[in-house]
């Protein structure tokens, strides 16, 4: 053992055991593996922010973000979001102590606030292409519904996860297979709400400045 | 409605004798497999022990199999071009005519990248990493097996586009606005498109495995400085994976949508931004080449390592060498088109960041010098690849620094100085560090070494057949040649194409040696059978277990103390230090069962893309719903494990003690 490493077992006697502790459990490995396709996702999204940034004013003589942006709407949507983090945190409390009742009662209730959110957010969608404002009219707003679709297409992947995940409840019971799974799901609808924050800023707020 | 989309008989070009001929030879090659298939009774054994299999050894064969195919195909391609260069010169138009010349330069740097180099890169990570671990699996072996077979979807589609449709004329970056409906109505750019789309998410899944295997999963003991290096490549290289393959995915997700539903990302009219997607582009594949190369120079780093006797020189320094590369691999993205016109200082920051980029490049090339200094080296056929490597990397990235000076570049861009450069860096690294590693690893995997005097020789081929082809290139560019000529008027040109023709000839050449290599191999196994394990006197752990390995790798993991772990224990022994072995305690080992959940993921992702390629759109939702059908049923099986009794395996180690004593 050379001296650097045995330097750092003296100060940090617990931390050096983790890098040669042997394989990590399958719960760890899971979670981390999961992580890491968190951070895959979001290099995705930044991809489509930067995307958003450089067509922004690119309106082609259509309308812009300050004339579309209904900000009411966009904070009710970010309101039903954050809610329903919440309450997912509620569903993960109640799934790790083995609760049925209160795991349902929080998937239903996530599950309706963030169909609420999608549909605050194809009202949105149906009323901007309704006044001609398609993804077809300009790069700018080509650039728009693709990085906030993306996002809303995460969120309803996110609701069939959970529909899924119940079932897998209801059937399978809380086994550690169901947990690991759980524990992704709220990862994942957690990340989404941190995309969101990003959004929010960068198109609902700079969007309609001056 | 219609039914099937843009599909009808006009699809296949019967008026192309060149592409139906090669077209029915594709298919007859593979009705002829799976005909001897069927014939010898071989499918159950083929479904059990490697279509549903999820051992990474396994997987990790499958990919190089793949790999190696698609070298044949993307080399085809290869000798085409260089013929067509060498006789389209003055008033000849040679055999090809232009919209056919064009597909097959894009079909050739789309295969040989994606599927060639990659999945070669892959499956040597794959086979090798958990090894030298010391641990039993990856850290998602059926998510690893989806990777697999999604990767073979994309090689399915592309091949696909040879005999049904058309491929991308475009080149293989796919450059809008020529990549765009208005200029490429036809599917050979979708073609492009959702093929890699499908294999990316495959090399996703990938990066994600093993970035969560080689941080989470290595034996006890193994602290970060105790891995082998190629562990640290490997690392580095799926780090690359994860950070830059999603935005090629968004990227084409972009194009896709540009040309499927009218947006107006990269299109002249809507005020569409074409440079956006070159910068984008780059971005991911900056980076990409460091994902081809990387895990070439941890494999040059065993192989030199092992066959010098020595350990690998400055250790650390090649672990911090092979993070600064990761990390810089991301700031010079932009010297790949200085052209676009930036201005002084944007093209200064990224020139200097290119030059800077070749410093721990050059830190790996003195560290196996010295590695190899005082060392007692055999001339092996890895360490040949690994020598001729050292030689040709080198002179490729020194015409790397000469286009990084952007004044340079101005007169370089796109001529065939620049193919030349980039041939020169990918063949003389990572075609010759897979080679290298296809040679090491492949009495691990197979339990019999491959022929060394045809190994030789294919090397020898290979490497003059390599400066024959591409220094004329060299010449060519700086006399003005542009790249992707179907023809040229300056007859001047000529006598160096016809060289650079017969040096793809030598490389047919050293092709051929490396497919007898194999077949007179295989025949001979008896002879070159290694019973030992180590048939290299290898320094890390995977040359501690039998060959080929069993499924469970190791009997019981071992314990690392310090790096080369194998080599200390073989010395200890030597020197009598060694304490008498107890007896280990064989306990049962928990295995993932196998599973067809790949193969039938990778069906419905065939079934999805040829439907999106065609506009079928009944066919693509069906695909779509039948991959989420797969899902769920992986999800709602039962049992995922299976246990391998203790007996079994005390069993397996003993015999394998018994002839290693032998």
């Amino acid at each position: 053992m050379n001296v650097a490493v045995a330097v750092y077992d003296v100060e940090h006697e617990a931390l050096s055991g983790v890098s040669e502790a042997g394989p990590a459990p399958k719960r760890i490995v899971v979670a981390y593996g999961f992580w890491i396709f968190l951070l895959s996702d979001i290099v995705m999204f930044s991809a489509l922010f930067a995307a958003y940034a450089v067509l922004v004013r690119s309106t082609a003589g259509g309308p812009n973000g300050a004339e579309l942006f209904n900000q009411a709407s966009a904070a009710l949507e970010t309101a039903c979001l954050l809610a329903s983090s919440y309450t997912c945190g509620l569903m993960s409390l109640a799934a790790s102590s083995r609760r049925r009742v209160g795991t349902y009662l929080g998937a239903v209730v996530t599950f309706a606030l963030g169909a609420a959110f999608l549909a605050l957010e194809i009202r949105e969608f149906a009323d901007m292409i309704a006044h001609g404002a398609t993804p077809q009219r300009s790069a700018f707003l080509s650039a728009f519904f693709t990085l906030v679709g993306c996002h809303g297409l995460h969120v309803a992947v996110g609701l069939i996860w959970l529909t899924v995940m119940m079932a897998q409840v209801a059937i399978k019971g809380f086994r550690a297979s169901v947990q690991r799974r759980l524990l992704c799901f709220s990862l994942f609808w957690h990340a989404l709400d941190i995309i969101w924050v990003g959004l929010f800023t960068v198109v609902y707020l700079m969007g309609v400045a001056p | 409605m219609n039914l099937l989309g843009k599909l009808n008989w006009s699809a296949i070009p019967f008026d192309q004798p060149i592409i139906m001929v090669a077209s029915a030879l594709m298919i007859l090659a593979v009705v002829v497999a799976l005909s001897w298939v069927t014939r010898k009774g071989y499918w159950p054994y083929l479904w059990r022990e490697w279509l549903t299999s999820v051992d990474h050894k396994r997987i990790g064969v499958m990919y190089c199999v793949l790999a190696l195919i698609m070298l044949l195909r993307g080399f085809t391609d290869a000798i085409m071009m260089r013929s067509q260069q060498a006789l389209a010169a003055g008033g000849a138009q040679g055999y090809l005519p232009p919209e056919h010349f064009d597909q097959i330069f894009s079909a050739h740097g789309t295969i040989m990248i994606f599927f060639m180099a990659m999945p070669f890169m892959i499956g040597l990570m794959n086979f090798a990493l958990p090894l030298q671990l010391g641990v039993r699996d990856v850290a998602f072996p059926t998510l690893n097996q989806v990777s697999l077979w999604l990767t073979a979807s994309g090689i399915l589609l592309t091949n696909m586009s040879l005999a049904v449709g058309e491929f991308a004329k475009t080149g293989w970056v796919a450059y809008p606005p020529l990549s765009e409906l208005q200029f490429s109505p036809g599917v050979g750019v979708d073609y492009y498109l959702w093929a890699l789309q499908i294999s990316g998410i495959g090399t996703l899944l990938t990066g994600i495995n093993f970035v969560a295997t080689i941080l989470k999963m290595r034996a006890p003991g193994m602290s970060y400085m105790r891995m082998p290096v190629f562990c640290w490549t490997a690392l580095a290289t799926n780090l690359l994976i994860v950070a830059a393959f999603p935005v090629l995915t968004a990227t084409f997700a972009m194009l896709l949508l540009d040309r499927y539903l009218d947006f107006h990302f990269f299109t002249v009219d809507g005020q569409g931004n074409q440079m956006m997607y070159v910068n984008l582009f780059w971005v991911w594949g900056h980076p990409e080449v460091y994902i081809l190369i990387l895990p070439a120079f941890g494999i040059f780093s065993e192989v030199i390592s092992t066959f010098s006797g020595k350990p690998l020189f400055g250790y650390r320094s090649m672990v911090a060498a092979t993070m600064a590369i990761c990390i810089l691999s991301f700031l010079v993205w932009l010297h790949h088109f200085f052209t676009m016109g930036a201005g002084a200082d944007v093209n200064g920051f990224f020139g200097v960041m290119t030059m800077i980029i070749a410093v721990p490049t050059g830190v790996k090339v003195f560290n196996w010098l010295f590695t190899m200094w005082g060392g007692r080296v055999r001339f092996t056929v890895p360490v040949l690849w690994s020598l001729g490597f050292m030689v040709t990397f080198v002179i490729g990235g020194m015409t790397g620094v000469l286009m990084a000076v952007p004044p340079a570049d101005f007169q370089l861009h796109n001529s065939l100085f620049l193919v030349a450069h980039f041939h020169n860096v990918i063949i003389g690294g990572t075609v010759f560090g897979a080679m290298a590693g296809y040679n090491y690893w492949f009495p691990k995997a197979f339990g019999f070494k491959l022929d060394e005097r045809w190994g030789k020789a294919s090397f020898w081929c290979w490497l003059i057949g390599f400066y024959l082809a591409f220094m004329p290139l060299y010449v060519l560019g700086l006399l003005g040649m542009t790249r992707r000529m179907q023809h040229y008027d300056d007859l001047s040109w000529q006598p160096w194409m016809l060289v650079a023709a017969v040096g793809a000839l030598v490389i047919l050449a050293g092709i051929v040696c490396q497919i007898v290599q194999l077949v007179v191999s295989i025949r001979a196994r008896e002879q070159h059978r290694d019973v030992t394990g180590d048939p290299w006197n290898g320094r890390t752990l995977e040359w501690s277990t039998a060959s080929p390995p069993p499924a469970w790798n190791f009997a019981v993991l071992p314990y690392v103390a310090e790096t080369d772990t194998y080599w200390s224990w073989k010395q200890r022994v030597l020197s009598n230090q060694h304490q008498p072995a107890q007896r280990p305690e064989y306990e049962s080992i928990e295995m993932p069962k196998n599973s067809a959940t790949g193969f039938v993921t990778a069906f419905f992702a065939v079934v999805t893309g040829f439907a999106l390629i065609w506009h079928i759109w009944w066919m693509a939702g069906f695909g779509v719903f039948g991959a989420f059908v797969t899902i769920l049923v992986f999800a709602f099986r039962d049992g995922e494990e299976i246990e391998i009794p203790a007996t079994q395996i005390a069993q397996f180690d003993r015999g394998h003690q018994a002839e290693v004593a032998l």
